[in-house]
């Protein structure tokens, strides 16, 4: 129990996907402006992460693996991606329409949001457990929801300062982010 | 026709250069970027994905359903990806190693389904290859650029050359994920003066 508290400490401060390991930074810019997206897009990324992480490790341990097909991975697991995610708009859609009507338009951009994709990879190339990658996969997943919450912190105040005009929107979000991510580096080491 | 082939090489490499001007792409762009010899193979990886998918794409145009388009680009790209991970492995292998897991990411490099669906999947096959081939070399020069930044001021070398003297310090902070933030910032910042003139 206590190896899996551990890794999952690792995975949402030490290994932050966005601020350590520069995964998702599209959608951190993209969507960081407001606090309900940056809510929404956390949350929907949360979802989509744990299901992608399990279903991707079976297909790799069940299906890539034994028969000598792993040179496919790249191509499967987009693919399984993109399935999954269009799967789960038409479920949500159904089922639950609050939940949609709240992450809705978040979904389809997950897609493309690399951290999903590389998460799935990390928990491949760590050799995690099926446990572990559930682990791993919720608690990078929170890590990305956690930054990016912060973050939009920040920017919704950065619209009220005197920004030099250079240094406008893009430039000075990264900025700050590599802020964050300084900040973040003070939990290095305590795992 | 010549000459609106030449403009959509050039657009690429200034107007509009990833990932300055289009903030697309922007992870690998920081996470490879901490040597130079990182930042060209993964400039010339993404090259060749982007020309060889923007012309596969340009000629599947007229077949390819509207409704199922992103996916058809998506197998597209990822099959190209699939071939330059293979290539990498067999003949530059430390960089394969170097980069690991970025270069099966670049299948969700948002510059290619971005250049597939707002160019290739409108235009014909020279002006895919010309537009994919200046967006390459541009994304190419500015990966080069940020990471000859990053690796003089962060470990003090140029290509692994040692540029300044032994006395120099290294300024570790570049090389890390901070470093990398706040100078793909400020760059952004030169390249928005610079183009207020």
């Amino acid at each position: 129990m206590g190896d899996y508290v551990l890794l999952a400490i690792g995975c949402i401060f030490v290994n932050n996907i966005l601020l350590m390991q520069y995964l998702g930074n599209c959608p951190f810019l993209g969507v960081s402006k407001k606090m309900e997206t940056a809510m929404g897009m956390g949350m929907s990324v949360v979802f989509v992460l744990v299901l992608a992480g399990a279903i991707t490790w079976m297909l790799n341990h069940f299906l890539l693996k034994p028969f000598g097909f792993e040179f496919l991975r790249t191509i499967s697991f987009i693919l399984v991606i993109a399935a999954l995610v269009q799967f789960v708009e038409m479920f949500l859609k159904k089922s639950i329409p609050a939940l949609y009507a709240g992450l809705g338009i978040f979904l389809p951009l997950i897609t493309t949001n690399c951290a999903v994709m590389g998460v799935c990879l990390i928990n491949i190339k760590e050799d995690y457990s099926f446990v572990q990658t559930l682990v791993a996969s919720f608690s990078y997943a929170a890590g990305f929801g956690l930054a990016l919450i912060l973050f939009a912190g920040i920017r919704e105040r950065i619209i009220l300062a005197r920004v030099p005009k250079p240094l406008q929107d893009t430039s000075i979000g990264l900025v700050s982010a590599g802020m964050l991510s300084l900040a973040f580096f003070a939990f290095k080491g305590m795992v | 026709m010549a000459k609106s082939v030449v403009q959509e090489f050039t657009k690429g490499l200034w107007n509009e250069i990833p990932p300055f001007r289009l903030v697309l792409g922007l992870c690998p762009s920081l996470a490879v970027t901490k040597t130079v010899e990182n930042g060209i193979g993964m400039g010339v990886a993404v090259t060749f994905v982007l020309v060889c998918s923007n012309m596969l794409i340009s000629l599947l145009r007229s077949i390819i359903p509207k409704q199922v388009r992103i996916a058809c680009f998506i197998v597209v790209i990822a099959t190209f990806v699939t071939v330059v991970e293979l290539l990498m492995q067999a003949f530059t292998y430390p960089l394969f190693l170097q980069l690991g897991i970025f270069i099966p990411l670049i299948v969700v490099n948002c510059i290619l389904l971005g250049r597939a669906e707002a160019f290739a999947a409108k235009n014909g096959i020279i002006p895919s290859f010309a537009d994919g081939l200046g967006m390459g070399i541009g994304y190419t020069l500015s990966l080069t650029a940020l990471a000859a930044i990053r690796e003089i001021l962060g470990s003090g070398t140029f290509y692994n050359i040692p540029v300044f003297g032994p006395s120099f310090k290294p300024f570790a902070f570049m090389v890390q994920a901070p470093g990398a933030f706040i100078c793909l910032g400020l760059m952004l910042c030169i390249m928005n003066m610079l183009s207020r003139k």
